[in-house]
């Protein structure tokens, strides 16, 4: 199969400023498991664009080093 | 890859609203037994109420209604087609459940006089109760989970329920970080995976941005199959009035009781009761169609601190993401009503009729095997019945397991199962899930979406069964992307159960949820019974009726008529 790599806006922002290396707690909560940490710097993004919008990421999040935005497709 | 070899005596798979109450009823039942849960996601946010939720909408509390009324407006509800055994089940223990919730820390709405505080949303009857402060509900059920020992198992998905000599012996999966083979031996085991919420395409285009929480692809409902157990109403899709595009609830249970109602486009009301049934949702499809569309949940009559009630319970449980969603668009329930669309399709019994068969102690025809939450057959059962039929698994399933030994899986059946899984792994370069979900999900609009016509129906048909095939194609490069791959293995065969128990019924029923345009008429000679599905000898799907089950509570459905248009 012959496959590219297309770009999407992804809903799940995160400060990296703010996000903690040693913390996972928006990965542990995420119902879809579509956070990951970058292994190179140690913080959380979002890896796969399978988001419901529903906030356990954000509100977990102890630093507010994210923020979730409505899918742009429904936005 | 790793193999995990598990054992347990009762396990319990899918941790969200019926899974946490089924395991802490089986060790309050039983303490000295062993009971897991094993869960995809984690059961802190998982299943529908991941972020709480705003009210139950099944509360049968003594004074206000008794369990008889309570069966007496489901049977109007769902247009006669319940076994009204279990649906007694929900109006029987639902107090109990809310006082037991209510001793572990969940607040319920009470009145200035210490009562609760129920509001009719239904056509007849108060069966609402408030919960506005039911943020944390799953995190109060995973403390209790904990203190009960219940053991747990998060990020390991179920694949497939293992049945030997007609009986179950437990269920397999994968790990979807880490890609190990799971194999677990239990004595009994409980399907409660909720809804198959990801089967129509949401008009979005955005595969996930589905009213159930999509993590809910109907893996319990093909499990379920797969082991042999009988399914039933699946025609009978579950269909909501949603805000169009968000595609979640707007919501009007919980503002119509504060003056809120659904209007069309000249603000007039078309229905006169916001409680969601094929009825009210032929209307909605009818005014959409009829020019005076389109339709919105009109709040802009209500004085602004009722306003402000409402956004304060909207915008923090359920899904509390619709008050960033309102806000990019710079509306705001004081100026402007909300646009509400039909959904896509899915199955539901927690708000409509389609899941697995199961009887008053929630077990399916499959000894050992029990299904509760949405997944199972009890009519508008909402969350309440969920925490119910969670219970009564739990409690039976206590008393089944007595004198039941492990059994050794069939070492070619985990052979076979193991290969089936990993396909994708091997086709690193496949077909990727998005793409091949994208499309079966479109299929399932382009042929499925009410009204329903014959024979756009078998061409759906054929494409379900032709993508056996296309689903060989899907390759996957992680356990993560694996997981999805195995879902819409689940979402194919949910697929086909809707043509199929879609076309067997030659009648309409459930107002939009199965209007033929072939048959637009009801016909209780001959379909006043349930149009079960099951896997045959031959491994194909079989369709037969079954007998809805002697009433015990005297409904005249010729007289109750369930009419909810305004005339």
């Amino acid at each position: 199969m012959a496959l590219t790599t297309q770009r999407v806006d992804v809903p799940v922002i995160v400060d990296e400023s703010k996000c903690l290396e040693k913390c996972t707690a928006c990965i542990e909560v995420c119902p879809l498991d579509v956070l990951v940490k970058n292994p190179e710097t140690g913080k959380a993004y979002m890896k796969y664009d399978e988001c419901w919008f529903c906030l356990p990421c954000e509100k977990e999040c102890p630093t507010n080093a994210i923020t979730v935005q409505i899918p742009f497709l429904l936005r | 890859m790793n193999i995990q070899n598990l054992q347990t005596d009762f396990l319990v798979i899918g941790g969200g609203t019926a899974g946490t109450m089924a395991g802490i009823k089986a060790k309050q039942a039983n303490p000295d037994a062993d009971v897991l849960i094993l869960e995809k996601a984690n059961i802190r946010r998982s299943g529908a109420i991941a972020m709480g939720m705003d009210g139950v909408n099944t509360a049968v509390i003594p004074g206000n209604s008794t369990p008889e009324q309570y069966v007496r407006e489901i049977t109007i509800a769902n247009d006669g087609i319940l076994n009204q055994k279990s649906v007694y089940q929900t109006g029987r223990w639902g107090y109990e459940v809310i006082q037991e919730l209510e001793s572990w820390g969940v607040k319920f709405q009470k009145d200035h006089e210490g009562n609760y505080d129920l509001k009719q949303v239904h056509r007849v009857g108060k069966y609402v109760l408030p919960m506005p402060e039911g943020k944390d509900l799953k995190k109060i059920l995973t403390r209790q989970v904990k203190r009960h020992k219940v053991r747990v198992t998060n990020r390991v998905m179920a694949t497939r329920v293992m049945v030997k000599d007609g009986r179950v012996i437990g269920a397999v999966g994968f790990d979807v970080r880490k890609g190990d083979f799971v194999v677990i031996q239990a004595k009994a085991v409980v399907l409660c995976t909720g809804a198959c919420g990801r089967l129509g395409l949401p008009a979005s285009g955005y595969l996930y941005g589905t009213y159930e929480n999509p993590t809910n692809a109907g893996d319990g409902y093909s499990m379920a199959y797969h082991a042999g157990a009988e399914l039933t109403n699946i025609e009978c899709f579950q269909i909501n009035p949603l805000i169009k595009d968000y595609n979640g609830p707007a919501c009007a249970y919980v503002a119509s009781p504060f003056g809120a109602y659904t209007a069309n486009a000249e603000g007039n009301r078309f229905i006169n009761c916001d409680y969601w049934s094929g009825q009210m949702m032929l209307e909605t499809w009818k005014e959409l169609n009829s020019g005076k569309g389109p339709v919105h949940l009109k709040m802009y009559h209500l004085d602004d601190d009722t306003i402000s009630e409402i956004e304060r319970v909207l915008w923090a449980n359920e899904r509390p993401s619709r008050e960033r969603f309102h806000e990019g668009r710079q509306e705001n329930y004081r100026t402007h009503g909300v646009e509400m669309n039909i959904s896509e399709i899915g199955l539901c019994s927690g708000h409509s009729a389609s899941g697995v068969w199961v009887n008053e102690k929630a077990e399916t025809t499959v000894p050992g095997l029990y299904a509760a939450g949405d997944m199972a057959s009890v009519p508008h059962n909402y969350m309440i019945g969920a925490f119910v039929s969670g219970r009564l698994s739990g409690l039976n399933a206590m008393e089944y397991v007595q004198g039941i030994d492990h059994v050794d899986p069939d070492p070619a059946f985990l052979e076979a199962e193991k290969a089936r899984i990993y396909a994708p792994m091997n086709r690193p370069d496949g077909v990727p899930h998005t793409q091949v979900e994208y499309k079966l999900r479109r299929y399932v609009n382009d042929y499925l979406q009410p009204p329903k016509s014959p024979s756009n129906m078998e061409i759906g048909l054929a494409a379900f069964e032709r993508y056996h095939d296309t689903l060989d194609l899907m390759g996957a490069r992680d356990p993560h992307e694996l997981m999805r791959c195995m879902e819409v293995h689940f979402i194919r065969d949910c697929a086909e159960m809707a043509a199929r128990a879609s076309l067997y019924r030659k009648e309409s029923r459930w107002g939009l949820y199965h209007y033929r345009l072939d048959y637009p008429e009801k016909n209780d000679e001959e379909w006043f019974c349930h149009a079960n599905l099951k896997k045959g000898e031959n491994g194909e799907m079989e369709m037969f009726k079954r007998a809805v089950e002697p009433y015990i509570v005297d409904v005249n459905l010729e007289q109750e008529v369930y009419d909810v248009a305004v005339r």
